[in-house]
């Protein structure tokens, strides 16, 4: 118990030191933080109308990302499959920094979910035994495999820095399962979100097959892309250094699947626009508009102009191994994708309504300052996380107080 | 029967809509089908309840902001409707008409009368019939006590009717088709938005109905027999009731919205704000269930009137419709209007495809 309030004590001791930049980059952070709080305060007293979302199109910015960034947190796997499956020993040293990050990415999740809400106060009716847990919903499915998922995430994450904190062998007896359980988790948390709007079809849009392995795809580009990001940005402002061949691997991993994420987007056009029943109406408003209506045209293009260049950019070598236009490539994918999946495959679901009326949605001020503020959240979270993961990897932190060098 | 009509629907501007039954609007069938034996049959029991709990908000009735305050912090935690026992649902009852009374000024009920055995309401329309005059859409409204706010996404109607073009085929036309001077032509240009089921626009305002060159579709909540919206559901706090509406327990629901996603008929709406209500015009007569005032951030719906209809009585869009292009009843009873339809005339279910099994039925003569 000792060892544990230590362990505690050295953490937030070692994460609330730093440098004036530290500092800065978590006041504005902080900043928009209270903004979101503002906007929940705002959503909770007025309502909904504060957004865009109306009885037509009643899914919008905040679901988007949800859906966005379960996948962030499904791209975690992206490191610790290579890890702990096939031994990459490069991916290994930083399999917790994964880890880390799908933590994030869920909490993440669980906000927008409050956000989605017209009524969070009560989502205590979802949790047994006070509420009603529901088999036969594929929200409730949702809200399982997250739920799990972060445990499972938490725990191998903290034991890990639990172990080497202490200086403890790891025991693989537990560990190892758990590791493999977490990395089949990883799978069914994008699956049953891609359930969750593929069961139903009064949204044609949504309702086809391609939907769960579409949505791998994409979140097997846009996470690892942001974890290449997130270790370039490591590897240049701390001591703790990321071997190249972890970075390769994972550029790899982001090449391939955005490559399939825009085969399958292809695919889709193609069927659709080519026999053009009244199901396509959605996909023909998000690529060209409908009854004038051209609310997502420019979001749709940009999104292929973002995915098509960085994944012809990804295939020259020249570029993926430049570690300076790396991150630029990868950050061009990850915003593809974030609109691609986002508000353009979750807002046309709604465009036009089942009963045939075409109406269009534009996120409100409050709604960018509550996305903001969530992302602003994330980042808090993450560079806590982070920060804290790296200081035990590096010997930083250690129990017994002798502050290793790190090498 | 035995029960008052709410206040609302006196003041309907559709010219005496119940008192005349529509004999008349199914000319075929007009012997058989007398309005009042209809109503009989469809319900016996059950109205007295309402009667009693109109009672009891007058013994419990009182205006202090403490007894506001306490009722709205039970409701805070009570449980899903559909699995609380006689006694709860009675205090949930009392809690509810304590808070609307203090609320709206007046004596409100809210009724929780069960399903009838025995009955399982249907519920045809005739296509056409309708004239597209919309009474049925401002009588629910009147009746369910739906927001009428003027701020985008806070009006809610629960009825839509969707206007059709007839469409019209000209001799011009005939030979635009496609690709023009390039040999066989893969189409023609010549097609209209004719009876096009979904295509349909409810937002036409016109100085006069029936208009020539339209044809009119009243759409709501069909009341599946395998609701999608039920299924998707993570509180199971809209369930099918046994005889037969889809309904809501407002206080139960989380506004996710799920539900809404699922509904191929556009049926439900989100309280995007707390409800415009304003005092005069809420209708008292509630059920748990049924009409009684929603709030902030929950989904409602059509509940075909349930706050009638367990009494024996007409939902309002039935009572007002001026074309007698409306008929609801017992499809159990051989007897009754619903069934007689299903039985003689020609009938569909909008969306079969999908297998929802719509106990609302479309029909013409």
């Amino acid at each position: 118990m000792n060892k544990l309030t230590r362990f505690v004590a050295d953490y937030v001791g070692y994460v609330l030191k730093g440098s004036p930049k530290f500092y800065a980059w978590m006041g504005a952070l902080s900043v928009l933080i209270l903004a979101m709080l503002y906007g929940f305060y705002l959503q909770n007293t007025e309502g909904l109308i504060v957004t865009g979302m109306t009885s037509q199109i009643h899914e919008g910015l905040y679901f988007s990302n949800l859906v966005f960034l379960v996948g962030v947190a499904a791209g975690a796997v992206t490191i610790v499959f290579p890890a702990y499956v096939y031994h990459h020993e490069g991916m290994h040293k930083v399999s917790v920094l994964g880890e880390m990050l799908a933590i994030t990415a869920v909490i993440m999740v669980m906000m927008f979910v409050f956000a989605h809400m017209g009524r969070p106060d009560r989502l205590w009716h979802m949790i047994p035994p006070w509420g009603i847990y529901s088999l036969s919903s594929m929200l409730g499915w949702d809200v399982l495999v997250l739920t799990g998922y972060l445990i499972l995430n938490a725990i191998c994450g903290f034991y890990y820095l639990w172990c080497k904190y202490t200086g403890n062998p790891i025991n693989k007896k537990w560990f190892i399962p758990l590791v493999f359980i977490a990395i089949v988790w990883a799978l069914s948390i994008h699956t049953v979100t891609a359930f969750l709007i593929a069961t139903m079809p009064a949204r044609p849009m949504w309702h086809h097959t391609v939907m769960p392995i579409r949505f791998i795809a994409t979140a097997f580009a846009a996470g690892p892309a942001l974890i290449i990001i997130v270790f370039l940005i490591i590897r240049n402002t701390t001591k703790f250094w990321i071997d190249d061949s972890a970075i390769k691997l994972l550029t790899t991993i982001v090449t391939w699947c955005l490559g399939i994420a825009l085969f399958l987007t292809l695919s889709e056009i193609v069927i659709e626009l080519y026999a053009r029943t009244e199901h396509a109406n959605g996909l023909y408003y998000l690529m060209f508009g409908l009854h004038g209506l051209t609310g997502l045209v420019p979001w749709f293009w940009s999104a292929v102009v973002l995915m098509v260049t960085s994944f012809i950019l990804f295939l020259i070598p020249a570029v993926r191994n430049n570690m300076k236009l790396l991150p630029i490539v990868c950050a061009m994918a990850f915003s593809g994708i974030w609109i691609e999946k986002g508000m353009g495959l979750i807002v046309p679901g709604f465009i036009p309504t089942p009963i045939g009326e075409v109406t269009e949605y534009f996120p409100t001020f409050v709604e960018w300052l509550m996305t903001f503020g969530i992302w602003a959240f994330g980042f808090f979270i993450l560079t806590i996380l982070l920060k804290g993961a790296i200081g035990i990897l590096l010997g930083d932190i250690k129990f017994g107080g002798q502050a290793a060098t790190a090498k | 029967m035995t029960t008052a009509k709410p206040p609302s629907m006196e003041s309907n501007q559709a010219p005496s809509p119940c008192a005349v039954e529509p004999a008349s609007a199914n000319p075929a069938e007009c012997g058989s089908c007398a309005p009042t034996a209809t109503r009989r049959d469809f319900l016996k029991a059950g109205g007295m309840l309402s009667l009693s709990s109109l009672m009891g908000t007058a013994a419990l009735m009182t205006q202090s902001d403490d007894a506001h305050a306490a009722a709205e912090w039970g409701e805070h935690f009570q449980k899903n409707y559909r699995l609380m026992t006689d006694e709860e649902k009675n205090e949930a009852r009392l809690r509810l008409e304590r808070r609307y009374s203090a609320e709206y000024g007046k004596q409100v009920s809210v009724d929780i009368t069960g399903p009838q055995p025995g009955v399982l309401m249907g519920y045809a329309l005739n296509i056409r019939k309708c004239i597209g005059c919309r009474r049925c859409v401002h009588a629910c409204v009147e009746e369910n006590n739906q927001s009428r706010g003027t701020r985008p996404g806070e009006k809610i109607e629960w009825i839509q009717v969707l206007r059709m073009e007839r469409g019209k085929f000209e001799k011009e036309k005939m030979d635009h088709g496609y690709p023009e001077g390039l040999g066989i032509q893969v189409g023609g240009n010549a097609y209209t938005p004719a009876g096009q089921v979904l295509e349909g626009q409810f937002h036409y305002n016109p100085p006069a109905v029936p208009e020539k060159d339209a044809t009119y579709m009243p759409i709501a909540c069909m009341q599946c027999e395998k609701p999608p919206c039920v299924k998707v559901c993570p509180v199971r706090t809209t369930y099918r009731e046994g005889d037969g509406p889809v309904v809501i327990d407002y206080n139960w629901c989380i506004g996710c919205r799920m539900c809404m996603g699922a509904c191929p008929y556009w049926a439900r709406r989100i309280n995007v704000a707390p409800p415009t209500l304003p005092k005069e015009d809420m209708n008292p007569v509630t059920h748990y269930l049924g009409n009684r005032p929603r709030m902030r951030g929950v989904v409602e719906k059509c509940h075909w009137c349930l706050q009638r209809s367990r009494e024996g009585r007409y939902p309002a869009c039935v009572e007002v419709c001026p074309v007698g292009a409306r008929k609801f009843g017992n499809l159990l009873d051989p007897e009754s209007e619903v069934s007689l339809i299903l039985q003689r005339k020609n009938v569909f279910r909008l969306k079969a495809e999908l297998n929802t099994f719509p106990k609302f039925f479309y029909f013409y003569d």
